[in-house]
């Protein structure tokens, strides 16, 4: 990934875009891994029991749980990395849909009946 | 009038938490569209940035408490299992959708859907939240992000609106019952 460090002019005071693409492209991670570990518990009976953490929600309770700590880890380490940078943007957002799109995907029940 | 616990519950958190949530976003959604769309955004005044702020935090709380609450409260007295021999299943939705074919796919298309799909909402508002809170004005120069925030927060839109459309339909077909009790006014008797 193209980083630079920031070049700030004095008089001007513009933020480096890096802490937002960062929070970006975590929800995307985020939301793909929520769905990576719907579709998984769908198919097999071990990785949904697996995921039981709290019984009277079942499997939900450890795809969501699971998600929004990766969610949480993963903007953590892009914010360090990228917090106080600009970062060519454009690329990462895109990657950032494209795993938000197949997170809608990969979610929908007759698309995870297809496999 | 009376209303039991978990109705109510299922209450706060559909119309409580869920509704005000998309009636929020499509509010924020007009506001992100008209500072997206614009190549040199309006310099906002200190008192709109404030409140745009505040206004994306509020739909944050909104959101995770929709979420969690659906998750955490309502969930397990919808997905119950029904003892062995259970005739009545109406204190069972899960097992009730699916104990016929004409409502079987309010649950194996509907809730398998939205108790998953509710969870973007959450989490593309909680980072839309993040980069209109960190940048504020700063935003109008940059684009790209501007473009980015909109779109997830139109995915936190279409996520809350499948969720809340299969809930208020699931719960149409087999309402989420039972619990306490509680009065709400006695009638007269005409």
């Amino acid at each position: 990934m193209n980083t630079s460090e920031t070049a700030v002019s004095p008089s001007t005071s513009i933020l480096p875009n890096g802490s937002g693409v960062a929070a970006i492209l975590a929800a995307g991670i985020g939301s793909f891994v929520l769905a990576v570990l719907a579709f998984a518990g769908d198919k097999s009976v071990a990785v949904k029991s697996s995921l039981v953490f709290y019984k009277p929600t079942g499997a939900l309770s450890g795809v969501t749980t699971t998600a929004i700590l990766v969610w949480l880890f993963t903007w953590g380490i892009l914010e360090w990395r990228w917090g106080k940078k600009t970062i060519a943007a454009g690329r990462v957002i895109a990657v950032a849909f494209v795993l938000l799109g197949l997170s809608l995907l990969l979610t929908f029940p007759p698309v995870v009946d297809l496999f | 009038m009376e209303i039991t616990m978990r109705s109510l519950w299922t209450l706060i958190h559909g119309m409580g938490f869920g509704a005000l949530y998309l009636l929020a976003c499509s509010g924020a959604l007009v506001e992100l569209y008209r500072f997206t769309i614009s190549a040199a955004p309006a310099e906002p005044t200190p008192g709109q940035e404030r409140f745009l702020k505040g206004y994306m935090f509020a739909m944050v709380v909104l959101a995770w408490a929709a979420v969690l609450t659906g998750a955490y409260v309502i969930y397990p007295w919808y997905r119950a299992a029904a003892p062995p021999g259970t005739a009545d299943l109406s204190m069972f939705p899960q097992r009730l959708l699916m104990s016929s074919p004409t409502t079987i796919d309010w649950h194996s298309l509907g809730m398998e859907w939205k108790e998953h799909v509710a969870w973007f909402a959450p989490i593309s508002i909680t980072m839309a939240a993040f980069v209109v809170i960190k940048y504020g004005r700063d935003l109008k120069h940059h684009r790209q992000l501007r473009t980015a925030v909109l779109s997830f927060t139109l995915v936190s839109f279409l996520a809350a609106g499948i969720a809340g459309f299969f809930g208020a339909m699931i719960n149409k077909y087999a309402p989420v019952q039972g619990g306490h009790t509680l009065q709400l006014s006695h009638g007269e008797e005409k």
